[in-house]
């Protein structure tokens, strides 16, 4: 209990003291840096007229082309002996001029032109897009040339050509996100409220464009300080005698071999502007839009971690099932608290049994069925404790490539929802050719014809020429035979059927179960069921065990069970099962939530919930009693007991 | 399929029409007097009433459109006073050039940008990872005309490997190492900025998509890693990845206009800086139409790809 303390004393710190935006940013040590070269690079050019530098365009023909580190010239001179180091901050301060004045340029149009877009919708929407659109089918810099060119060479046409150019990113993305608020509920009541298109455009939809201007702003004001450079290197932009680092760049290349240091210098420093400028501009964005903060993509490895401290629990002597589950616990580790999805759990299942898990969602029925063959994502979640024995081979102990040879082919799994589970670029015979071909050596022909009979078998007609097609083309029905079929594909001794039948229509869903429940009668595979509807489990489990906060906390033979439940929350869960002809019945959902699971109360963890709760309840640790062999309860005033004693 | 296709390039149409009127209306915004800008401000004011009539000129907006739009059925994009050539020949000559290089360019960006961000996606946080995202950010931040002559001073001036010049002669007479010989700096430099876009959105493409479901199927069915991530995860990532490459086409041409100008490649982008400091708008507007519609046409085949592989578009 160590751990929950911790999390309790956690919990105060990280709600009152949520960090703040500046806080965010500076933790992020490569937006630090950029932020600090930034502002140097920005002082430093401010100051310019304040520093004792040499005036940048007095010539001096003797001190020409002088190397770096000369004496009076720390960067040395350029082919007019102009001082290099003076030019160049003088440089910098046009070339930031000129890229933030773009930058501010293209925002302010392009946005105006988005909100008024995303919020007139309709024809003006059209109207406005479809010539963003048009700007947009130009490759970018084409058309700052070809705007350059009309209105002629010079620094001020530069930045306007690349200020228009950048119209349509700030259109588009101000637009879509316009579109999105203009639906709301609070601009629908400053509509009501009597406020003008005006008002509500610029007092209620532009504050919260406001980060999207803002992020689009800090990602394109390095690009645009690069392309007016650019122009200007072309000898389009700054004009001699005025000076940007792109035209400094340009005069040096001229004599780039006899004095490299003339166009390596002004390089170095676009470089260093643009490089802490993107630097800061991802960190803006990290800290604005969450959704791209890294980590928040986190990849999953191939196989869930395992961190067992304690030995390992041996498998049980005597008469085991074909897989044996012992004391299994799977943690998640996230933003410091550990969240314990699965705090110890014992399963058996026999050759031939069908074994149902049942519980509400978040009661860590899937992550069990998960954790079995490592398929719980790591980061975050990882093995904490016990053991999976799979005929007797502890398959967290097993290496990776054991564990994927078993995976399919010993142990197969149908998970819930069949659009998200199959793969929406490849064909359903290409699938499940893959399945058959990864565990058994058979030739391309074989291998289709055993996919055709698959699909027969669960009873897709046209098998043949279902084989080309994407699971899209299929009904939700199909598609979860066609996952039943996959893990059909080699006679696994083990089916994890995780909600198969959740995300199907009634009609469909019985269906499903009377095939799977057929084969199993037919090959003798064993059936772990996960699921939350207790109708269901009745439909096809043998034996049943319900889960509550991670543990199992009632297990006993279904019709047992359902007869004469004797958890108050079994209870509860057999009450919401709607009965037909008892219209009157009770089916209200089980008052209050089950508890988070990173911070699990002493005792018994539906104690909140129960109506038949007790002080004891609330204290020490409440073993699972097994009554008789296979009937087990997780309470300390069990119902029903006289009727299963 | 074929009906997808057909359905795009009629799409294509009037995008492509919308251009002829975005580059006219450009070039019809000229302050001042076209002739006179033409012609010099000594012209006589009876030559400049000539060439406005030999220009049409003289007629409303709408009509010199309609003639200029039917030059242009006939492949007459005006002639090109500089080079006393008609533009449509200096452009296309000049255009194959670019194709070269851009090609290449993006071939090259293409092929490391993915590879770099499969590589760091695979192993995220790690070292690789660490490296490659510094690359990327110091690759897109970097001028790439500096970068240019950066590489002409290691690898032509020191080390004599690359010419930094010296491209004449793509039309005939060149050989293919000599191709490749002036191609590779160029090349290189041109897909840096391109690669690194790619890098970094196939990163989060691919973690994104290691994170779905079907990617826990492929696993569950016992697939081998290499399987999941090249075959599985790589596929449905290629999907959001190739219209990007589509729009980094256009960054690659337009990047063109720099490395040819650094490298003295006798493309269009080295051509159209020429034609705007001498002046030469009808060369700058077929030069600007020409490179406008292959961009149009070249994004087309990328939504082409994109259906392709993912069946879900048709």
């Amino acid at each position: 209990m160590t751990d929950t303390t911790q999390t309790v004393e956690m919990k105060p710190k990280r709600t009152s003291a949520r960090p703040g935006t500046l806080a965010l940013l500076l933790n992020n040590s490569l937006a630090t840096g950029g932020l600090i070269v930034l502002v140097a690079i920005c002082l430093i050019a401010l100051a310019a007229p304040l520093l004792p530098l040499a005036d940048p365009d007095v010539t001096a023909p003797v001190d020409r082309l002088q190397p770096v580190f000369s004496d009076g010239h720390l960067l040395g001179t350029d082919h007019l002996g102009r001082d290099l180091l003076s030019r160049l901050i003088w440089g910098t301060r046009v070339s930031l001029a000129v890229g933030l004045s773009a930058t501010v340029i293209a925002a302010f149009f392009g946005s105006l032109l988005g909100l008024v877009a995303g919020y007139a919708g309709g024809r003006v929407d059209t109207l406005i897009m479809r010539g963003i659109d048009m700007v947009m089918a130009f490759p970018y810099i084409l058309l700052a040339l070809a705007i350059v060119a009309v209105l002629g060479p010079g620094l001020l046409n530069a930045l306007y050509a690349i200020a228009l150019v950048n119209i349509p990113f700030f259109a588009r993305n101000i637009r879509g996100i316009t579109l999105g608020l203009s639906r709301r509920e609070f601009v629908d009541a400053a509509r009501l409220s009597g406020k003008s298109p005006a008002q509500i455009l610029f007092l209620e939809i532009l504050p919260n464009v406001l980060p999207v201007i803002v992020i689009t702003m800090s990602t394109t004001v390095g690009w645009m300080i690069l392309e007016t450079a650019g122009l200007s290197f072309l000898g389009l932009g700054a004009q001699p005698p005025q000076a940007d680092l792109g035209s400094m760049l340009g005069e040096g290349r001229k004599i780039l071999f006899t004095a490299p240091h003339v166009s390596v210098i002004p390089g170095l420093m676009i470089f260093a502007l643009v490089m802490s400028i993107n630097l800061f501009g991802d960190g803006v964005r990290d800290v604005l839009d969450p959704r791209l903060r890294a980590g928040s993509l986190t990849r999953p490895v191939a196989r869930t971690a395992v961190e067992r401290g304690d030995a390992p629990v041996p498998p049980p002597s005597g008469k085991g099932g074909v897989l044996d589950v012992r004391d299994m616990r799977t943690e998640f580790e996230i933003g410091g608290s550990v969240y314990k999805a699965v705090g110890g759990v014992d399963l058996t299942l026999a050759a031939g049994e069908c074994l149902g898990i049942v519980g509400e969602s978040g009661s860590g029925k899937s992550v069990t069925a998960m954790s079995i063959m490592g398929l719980v994502p790591t980061p975050p979640g990882r093995i904490a404790g016990g053991a999976a024995y799979l005929d007797g081979e502890d398959l967290f102990a097993v290496s990776d490539r054991r564990i994927r040879k078993l995976r399919g082919s010993a142990v197969a799994y149908v998970f819930q929802d069949p659009l998200s589970t199959l793969h929406p670029l490849f064909t359903v015979g290409d699938q499940l050719r893959e399945a058959i071909g990864t565990h058994q050596p058979l030739s391309a022909a074989e291998v289709k014809a055993r996919a055709i009979e698959l699909l027969s078998l669960v009873r897709i007609p046209n098998a043949k020429e279902r084989l080309s097609a994407y699971p899209h083309e299929l009904s939700g029905g199909m598609r979860q035979r066609v996952c039943i079929a996959m893990a059909l594909a080699n006679d696994a001794k083990v089916l994890i059927a995780d909600e198969p039948t959740t995300a199907l229509d009634v009609t469909v869903q019985s269906q499903i179960l009377t095939l799977m429940n057929g084969l199993r009668r037919d090959r003798n595979a064993a059936i772990l069921f996960i699921t939350h509807d207790f109708g269901v489990v009745s439909a096809i489990c043998d034996r049943v065990a319900v889960m509550y906060a991670g543990r199992i906390v009632e297990t006993g033979r279904t019709n047992e069970v359902l007869a004469s439940p004797q958890h108050p929350y079994t209870a509860k869960l057999i009450e919401c099962v709607p009965v037909l002809g008892e219209p009157e019945r009770r089916l209200d959902a089980i008052e209050g939530r089950p508890p988070v699971v990173n911070n699990l109360p002493d005792g018994c963890a539906f104690a909140d919930r129960c109506g038949r709760v007790r002080p004891e309840c609330r204290s020490g640790e409440i073993a699972l009693v097994i009554s008789r062999e296979d009937r087990g309860v997780r309470c300390l005033y069990p119902l029903n007991t006289e009727g299963a004693a | 399929m074929a009906a997808y296709i057909a359905r795009r390039l009629l799409a294509a149409i009037p995008v492509l029409f919308g251009l002829t009127i975005i580059v006219f209306l450009i070039m019809a915004m000229i302050p001042g007097d076209p002739a006179t800008a033409i012609l010099g401000s000594y012209a006589t004011p009876e030559n400049v009433a000539r060439l406005n009539r030999e220009l049409g000129l003289d007629k409303t907006l709408f009509e010199q459109y309609v003639i200029w739009i039917g030059n242009l059925f006939q492949g007459d994009l005006g002639r090109s006073y500089t080079l006393n050539r008609p533009v449509l020949d200096e452009v296309l000559e000049r255009f194959s050039a670019t194709l070269i290089l851009a090609g290449t360019s993006l071939v090259l960006c293409s092929v490391f940008g993915l590879l770099a961000g499969i590589v760091s996606a695979v192993r995220q946080y790690g070292w690789a990872d660490k490296i490659i995202t510094l690359l990327v950010l110091v690759g897109i931040s970097t001028p790439s005309f500096w970068l240019g002559l950066i590489l002409i001073l290691i690898f032509a001036v020191n080390l004599r490997l690359f010419p930094a010049s010296g491209m004449y002669a793509i039309y005939g007479g060149s050989d293919l190492p000599d191709l490749i010989h002036h191609l590779t700096l160029p090349a290189l430099t041109l897909s840096v900025v391109a690669t690194g876009v790619i890098a970094r959105l196939t990163r989060t493409a691919m973690l994104e998509v290691l994170r779905q479901d079907y990617i826990r199927t492929a696993r569950a069915k016992g697939l081998s890693e290499r399987k999941v991530i090249y075959k599985h995860a790589f596929k449905s990532a290629l999907v959001g990845v190739v219209p990007v490459i589509g729009i980094q086409a256009g960054f690659v041409i337009g990047g063109a206009v720099y490395i040819e100008t650094v490298f003295q490649w006798p493309g269009i982008g080295s051509m159209l800086v020429t034609a705007i400091s001498t002046r030469d708008l009808l060369l700058v507007q077929g030069g600007v139409l020409v490179v406008a519609a292959a961009y149009v046409l070249f994004n087309l085949f990328a939504d082409v790809v994109q259906t392709l592989l993912d069946p879900r578009l048709r």
